[in-house]
């Protein structure tokens, strides 16, 4: 048994023992889990996909003379940014795109360009035109602002992430006789292709399953910066069904992430354009996972034959939200290039970076190693798989 | 066997000025020069010009006076290889495209799960274009 206090004594005298969530696999393999418990003391892990509930937050400073921005309305590089909050904060969504983008007017729209896209280029440094109406009151008589802005000049500028880093996710295919495109990319017809979207044996949670190490308060990778899991994600399930092994066997757990975007970079905040579907962004996050026993040992070794997660239908089953899955496959399967569904073998695409995936948890051990990252004690746990902690469909009650 | 007996076979791309859009040209390669092609691509839009890319087969030298004779029409011709290709700096090495490429030019590498483009393997069909999520991949002309 160790302590995170324990593990972090030894992050600063230089003494640390860390591992990525790849290579425990076969560190485990060659010595079994009780010598590694005692030997390694951080595994890291990582991702880096698409994220679409993700957004920054960020101060302007006030302008001579004063605007109030609450009430009013605002776009960052034509974007519509939401500042529904006092004089001059605003929050940027992720999959905010300008009023006259096309969208799927001519199918399937291109989506060049939206919030995840300024976000990119707010953290490389450009200037963002920011262009406000306010209606004016005696405190705050302004009523127009049209400037640039740059992150070096904004008072506070946070990424502010209400659902990341899902715990397994859906393989995407189409039954239908027509192509689709969805979140999960392109879907070709007839179980044309199969899409996922997951690190697998490198993801966060699917390496800590039941949130014994990760809550409220972790210290993590988040954008090539520093940031905390701040809450549970949105949609946070962690009551759906399991394999012995104690991982997910479909979408389960979620966090909210927050961190300084003035730390973080462009390479790992990427804008991205779902065709016929929208604009997001390409998030890179790592958790680091302490050794504490054998069991945590047990379950950071998870490989990809041990993850499995379920096939679903774009076409129809997804859309209309008809439960029921059309099997069952591993990671290992799908990172073999083929699965075979309804008796069809069809080629897989990850829509999630494995080889970014890896870099970061290479990143995050390196700043262990060298002492500049000392770990955090969780404040607070995740709701966890037995707390009965739901994700609800909407009831919907007609109006009138 | 004399040098110009070796067959070879390319893919090339050619650019049709608007004027020679209403022409036979290409049926031309067969009846004269007794070169095979296969049709990877072609459009043609209004009041610009047409573009095809071709996969064009027979004897070299056959295919060397085909090619001039492309030319002595206004035709403008480049390798395949030129038109689409990847930004490297905004490939993220996700994968996504490689189930959508009909030729099998993306690929990944199954010890680095870095995609690979084999631009020889590409037929320009620009599906990968629009589907990459952080657009990597290019055409250009």
């Amino acid at each position: 048994m160790k302590t995170i206090r324990e593990i972090n004594q030894k992050i600063k005298k230089g003494e640390v023992v860390v591992v990525t969530a790849e290579e425990i696999i076969d560190l485990v393999d060659k010595k079994g889990t009780k010598k590694v418990a005692q030997e390694v003391d951080v595994v890291t892990t990582g991702t880096f996909g698409p994220m679409c509930s993700s957004g920054i937050y960020f101060n302007i400073g006030h302008s001579k003379p004063r605007i109030k921005l609450g009430g009013g309305s605002c776009k960052l590089n034509d974007v519509p940014a939401y500042c529904g909050f006092a004089a001059v904060d605003i929050y940027l969504g992720a999959t905010a795109i300008p009023a006259d983008d096309p969208r799927n007017k001519v199918f399937p729209g291109e989506f060049k360009y939206g919030g995840g896209h300024v976000i990119q280029e707010i953290v490389s440094g450009r200037d963002i035109r920011l262009e406000a109406t306010a209606y004016g009151t005696d405190c705050y008589p302004r009523k127009k602002l049209e400037t640039y802005i740059n992150i070096k000049d904004l008072n506070e500028a946070v990424l502010f992430n209400i659902r990341n880093c899902y715990q397994n996710y859906n393989v995407a295919v189409n039954l239908s006789d027509k192509i689709i495109y969805t979140y999960m990319g392109a879907l070709k017809s007839k179980l044309g292709n199969a899409n996922y979207c997951s690190a697998g044996q490198l993801s966060p949670l699917l390496k800590d399953p039941y949130y014994k190490t990760i809550g409220i308060g972790t210290k993590i990778f988040l954008g090539g910066g520093i940031g905390y899991v701040a809450w549970q994600g949105t949609q946070h399930s962690p009551t759906v069904k399991r394999k012995d092994n104690g991982v997910p066997q479909a979408p389960a757990g979620t966090l909210a992430v927050i961190g300084d975007l003035k730390q973080m970079k462009s390479e790992w905040l990427v804008g991205t354009s779902m065709l016929g579907y929208g604009v997001t962004l390409t998030i890179g996050i790592g958790v680091p996972i302490p050794i504490l026993d054998e069991e945590t040992v047990k379950f950071a070794a998870i490989r990809d034959e041990e993850i499995y997660t379920q096939i679903v239908d774009y076409s129809q089953a997804y859309p209309q939200m008809i439960p029921g899955s059309l099997g069952e496959v591993n990671y290992a399967q799908l990172k073999s290039g083929k699965v075979t569904v309804q008796g069809k073998e069809i080629p897989t695409g990850n829509l999630s970076s494995y080889s970014k995936a890896r870099e970061i948890a290479e990143e995050l051990k390196s700043w262990i190693k060298k002492g500049d990252f000392l770990l955090s004690e969780p404040v607070a746990s995740l709701p966890t798989a037995e707390s009965g902690y739901t994700f609800k469909p909407l009831n919907e009650r007609p109006i009138g | 066997m004399n040098k110009t007996d070796k067959i070879i076979s390319k893919r090339i791309v050619l650019h049709f000025p608007n004027r020679l859009v209403d022409q036979p040209i290409v049926c031309k390669l067969v009846k004269d020069y007794d070169l095979q092609f296969n049709i990877l691509k072609a459009y043609v839009t209004p009041q610009e010009e047409g573009l095809m890319v071709l996969e064009l087969t027979g004897k070299e030298e056959n295919f060397n006076q085909g090619i001039e004779y492309l030319q002595s029409c206004g035709v403008k011709i480049q390798p395949l290889s030129q038109d689409v290709i990847r930004n490297e700096t905004k490939c993220t090495d996700c994968g996504v495209c490689v189930p959508i490429c009909p030729t099998g030019a993306l690929v990944v590498d199954p010890l680095t799960r870095k995609v690979h483009f084999y631009d020889n393997k590409c037929i320009a069909c620009e599906l990968c274009v629009k589907i990459c999520p952080t657009r990597a991949m290019e055409v250009h002309f």
